[in-house]
């Protein structure tokens, strides 16, 4: 008897929760966008600016009239980096809070569980993570705003041919990023004329890298370094970098690319350089540049209300969001096949990471000259010519 | 002839069926469905973990990694080397069985917290070879793992299905199978708590010299409930990986090994159906606080403190106890 | 060849100093209480951030540093007093998970205040670096090593010549018997996890330059240190010293002689392989089950 009034406490219990969780209403004149995101945890560099992207840009599209005459609601959770619980929310986002559409998926990880579910349950996603595999090949239903690993691999390795350097060692974290950025670049080197000839990896959370650099360094013929992860990593191997004295040329990725890095990184960051979209260089554009106006926009926006510098991650939301915009506003309505084919029709789109061309074919919109090669220079970004 | 007094296990199991019945009643979408089977999955490797934990006092801390186990050996089985899921899962849970007989030997005979941090690091290598070893497991990126299929008849959660007349959901199909596991699985793990190995580890729990002393082999006995808790861990997270369609290292890590461990001890240790309320707790828990954005993280620490000060026997027990002496 | 030696032995040492000062605390905590703190990391990272903040809030350094350390020995027994020491008897188990509902409390509260940021700290000294035979060390792994050898002599005597270190020692003995001699052994333990977090706390500021700080930072830091103390064998202070610094070293080697892939594994592939032939660590006691 005991039990049996252990198991209805039990049953009690479950019920009242799941029964708390009752879908919300859904005023009628609202539209929904909903997000996950890896707000905390280990790839809190990139959700956090785009959740705060996200906020800011719908508050302003609220106060200025909305959306087709309706509001917008952003419904977003955080998946604390991990692929299992995105794709929990993702499953509560189309079945319980029913959302027009999906601007989130920090990490490829996170993107990748939720897909199945977002491509049978028919809503358009643009996803903010950066692996190939999330667009091509190409699905029905998602779309991604950063260029692709691969992209950022081969910019690097073009500026690399052209200073001749063609020998390099490779040092990079072993999270997500890291591992598909140091994948790519391996696989593409070779038809790049490039060669890996040192490759050593460190655990993101990792307090020392000198070791690695040292192997790296020791290694015969070596030319350059590429450094391919995000967060603080990226900002320890630098400061390594500048304490062992090592003078090869320098290369990060576009994981770095946000003023925290040069904040950690400090003097020891000068020198190195990156791909990059134009927007941490934002003010020293001539004004004549496409992407001038929507770039100082954005940083004096997101600085303004946030009181902290702009990082790429950030405009990958704002992009995604502006899609979605627009994409609603071509279709005229919600409906979900509509806004999808106004997605791809969105060509000459010019946004804070590039100007997309999407289409049937291509889900992503940018290519590799998106890319800038920026330099740093006494503590600051640099466009190089 | 002595008779050992068994528990009337009935009146539980029936409680539990009616439970497992009456919850897709209260479910309104497939969301909700999607929470219930994960509840059921993850009470499938509590269950388990408590006979180790909660029976025999033997703390794992990594845990995580024979689920991880199950759910990788399955998606490879299947996608790489022609396996139906079926003989894939069996295999899993035989390999991963096998691996916890070999490393249970000789860790099991360290003792307190010297076994938690074995376990901790045995943990924690099984997740950094899945995460390293991209070229098998996908890495960090994940790996896809095919749908379920039963003798021939695909079980997809995307699907609709036509049974005598009644259209059922992929998700719906789902749930009766991960409820129907659950229940099986503490159909079996009552069976064993009654059994001569059940009142082995109990008495080695209370003291494993004394057990010794009255002629218990304790080391043979430990090994077996360890390799059971991790063969049940593996078929979970065969079923999880099946259910899901996705997978990535995060299974194997330590914080999800700490989760099942918070599981067992906030369920009630020795607990089997208190096991199954932690679980579902742990699992709610996350989408009750979504509202509080910032503040998850903050009042999740504080309520599992909170609780495992004031009900340190975990929640069932207690509450078991608070309604005995009313009834006293 | 050999300034590579030496680059590898240095960064091993670094870290290592690290890792033995975290493993301390444990130590000093475990063997007060026989509980093992998860939260210990924590006491790290309010360390390093609360410098940060103090001295983002306008106080120099020389205040926000002893500032930081006082909200950490706070922490430390606020943790005593309203988490461990209600649970009383409880199991192992439970306090275990007690600690660790403690820290993700911690981390919660230091995210909303203290935000998501990495922040550097600057180094000590102006030099930050020096060369010797060929390799680079960092004056402030210097000054790790340096405070962290001034923090265990200082416990040592602590423990041998003041009556308070007596009576921790002596509870940590014999919590009955200390209690029937008069000893006040609720107030000795809440001392012990104070000190234990001042230690933390101490090690978070120094290593900051190094390593950086956020909100985070204990998590990893707090795994490894509790590695260490459990290779040094609990219990043990000298063991937590070694065992750190046979961590740092052992990393620092693999990473520069075999493979960096596997660096990640060699902590907890050291404690698999020590407790095999040591079960009871390097220098634990040989405990005496009481029957």
């Amino acid at each position: 008897m005991k039990t049996t009034l252990k198991q209805l406490a039990a049953g009690a219990v479950a019920a009242l929760s799941i029964g708390l969780m009752a879908a919300p209403a859904q005023a009628a004149d609202t539209i929904r966008i909903g997000s996950f995101l890896s707000v905390t945890g280990p790839a809190s560099f990139l959700g956090d600016p785009e959740l705060k992207t996200l906020e800011l840009y719908i508050d302003k599209l609220n106060k200025d009239g909305g959306l087709l005459g309706k509001q917008v609601e952003l419904v977003h959770y955080d998946d604390v980096g991990d692929a299992a619980k995105a794709r929990t929310f993702a499953n509560r986002l189309l079945r319980q809070d029913r959302v027009d559409i999906i601007v989130g998926g920090s990490t490829t990880g996170a993107t990748m569980a939720a897909v199945p579910l977002i491509e049978q349950a028919g809503v358009p996603f643009i996803s903010l993570a950066g692996a190939e595999t999330i667009t091509t090949p190409v699905k029905k239903w998602v779309f991604k705003t950063p260029q692709s690993d691969r992209q950022a691999a081969r910019r690097i390795l073009m500026d690399m041919k052209e200073r001749g350097l063609t020998k390099i060692g490779l040092i990079s974290g072993t999270g997500g990023f890291g591992a598909s950025g140091r994948n790519v670049t391996k696989e593409i080197a070779g038809d790049m004329g490039v060669e890996i000839v040192a490759d050593e990896t460190y655990n993101p959370k990792d307090t020392d890298m000198t070791s690695q650099l040292t192997r790296i360094r020791g290694t015969e013929g070596v030319q350059a370094i590429l450094n391919f992860d995000f967060g603080q990593g990226p900002a320890i191997v630098t400061r390594n970098y500048d304490q062992l004295g090592i003078k090869l040329p320098f290369y990060q990725s576009h994981g770095v690319a946000s003023d925290s890095f040069l904040e950690l990184a400090g003097d020891a960051a000068n020198g190195l350089r990156l791909p990059a979209s134009a927007l941490l260089v934002a003010d020293k554009l001539p004004e004549s540049d496409p992407q001038y106006q929507v770039l100082n926009r954005y940083k004096n926006d997101y600085e303004g209300h946030y009181n902290e510098s702009v990082s790429t991650f950030g405009a990958y939301a704002y992009d995604g969001l502006q899609l979605a915009i627009r994409a609603i506003k071509q279709a005229g309505s919600t409906d979900k096949a509509k806004v999808r084919d106004a997605l791809e029709s969105i060509n000459g789109y010019v946004g804070v990471t590039g100007t997309y061309h999407l289409s049937a074919d291509d889900h992503m919109g940018l290519d590799a000259e998106s890319f800038r090669i920026l330099e740093v220079k006494n503590g600051d970004w640099a466009l190089t010519p | 002839m002595v008779t050992v007094k068994t528990h009337n296990k009935a009146p539980g199991l029936i409680g539990l069926l009616l439970v497992l019945a009456v919850a897709p009643l209260l479910a309104a979408n497939a969301f909700h469905y999607d929470l219930m089977i994960k509840i059921c999955l993850t009470a499938m490797v509590a269950v388990g973990l408590n006979l180790l934990v909660g029976y025999a006092g033997q703390v794992s801390l990594g845990h995580a990694a024979f689920y991880a186990g199950g759910a990788y050996a399955s998606a490879l089985l299947t996608q790489n080397y022609e396996f139906t899921p079926l003989p894939a899962m069996l295999t899993a849970a035989a390999g991963v069985g096998a691996l916890a007989w070999l490393v249970g030997r000789p860790i099991l005979h360290l003792k307190g917290h010297y076994l938690s941090m074995a376990t901790l690091g045995l943990g924690v290598i099984a997740a950094i070879v899945i995460n390293n070893e991209d070229q098998i497991t996908g890495g960090p990126d994940g790996l896809a793992v095919a749908p379920l299929s039963l003798f021939g008849h695909e079980l997809s959660v995307f699907g609709s299905y036509e049974w005598f007349g009644i259209t059922i959901t992929g998700t719906q199909l789902w749930y009766l199978l991960a409820a129907g596991g659950l229940f099986l699985a503490v159909w079996l793990a009552l069976n064993l708590i009654d059994s001569p190995l059940g009142r082995a580890l109990r008495a080695l729990h209370g003291s494993e010299i004394a057990a010794q002393v009255a002629g218990v082999d304790t080391a043979r006995y430990k090994l077996r409930v360890f390799v059971i808790s991790a063969v049940y861990a593996s078929v979970a997270g065969s079923l999880y990986a099946h259910y899901s369609g996705f997978i990535t290292p995060d299974t194997a890590s330590f914080g999800h090994s700490i989760e099942l461990i918070t599981i067992v001890v906030l369920g009630g240790m020795a607990s089997t159906y208190g096991v199954i309320l932690g679980a579902a707790i742990l699992l709610l828990i996350p989408q009750l606080l979504t509202g509080f954005q910032e503040l998850e993280m903050v009042l999740f620490g504080a309520i599992l403190m909170a609780v495992m000060i004031f009900m340190p026997r975990g929640l069932v027990p207690t509450i078991a106890r608070r309604f005995q002496k009313e009834a006293a | 060849m050999f300034s590579e030696f030496f680059q590898f032995s240095f960064s091993g040492i670094t870290l290592g100093a690290i890792y033995a000062l975290v493993a301390l605390g444990f130590t000093l905590i475990y063997n007060a209480s026989h509980v093992i703190n998860f939260a210990q990391g924590e006491f790290l990272m309010i360390g390093g951030m609360g410098t940060v903040v103090l001295m983002d809030a306008g106080a120099p350094i020389y205040l926000a540093i002893p500032g930081a350390i006082l909200m950490a020995g706070i922490a430390g027994v606020l943790l005593h007093k309203l988490a461990i020491a209600p649970a009383k008897n409880a199991d192992v188990v439970t306090l275990i998970i007690i600690t660790i509902g403690a820290s993700i409390f911690l981390r919660g509260l230091a995210q909303i205040f203290w935000g998501k940021d990495y922040h550097a700290l600057p180094a000590f000294s102006d030099t930050e670096s020096i060369s010797v035979g060929g390799a680079v060390l960092l004056t402030q792994s210097l000054w790790v090593l340096g405070i962290a050898a001034v923090l265990v002599t200082a416990l040592g005597l602590f423990f041998t010549r003041t009556a308070l270190g007596k009576a921790l020692l002596a509870t940590s003995m014999n919590k009955d018997a200390a209690s029937m001699v008069g000893i006040k052994t609720g107030a000795i333990l809440t001392l012990a996890f104070g000190i234990a977090a001042l230690l933390g706390a101490v090690a978070g500021v120094i290593i900051a330059p190094i390593t950086f700080t956020a909100y985070d930072i204990g998590i990893m830091l707090g795994l490894k240190g509790f590695i260490a103390a459990a290779i040094g064998g609990l219990g043990s202070s000298t063991g937590a010293i070694l065992g750190g610094l046979l961590l740092g070293l052992a990393e620092a080697y693999t990473a520069g002689y075999i493979s960096s892939d596997y660096k990640d594994a060699v902590p907890f592939v050291l404690i698999l392989v020590i407790l095999f032939f040591l079960p009871n660590g390097l220098l634990g006691s040989r405990a005496v089950e009481r029957v």
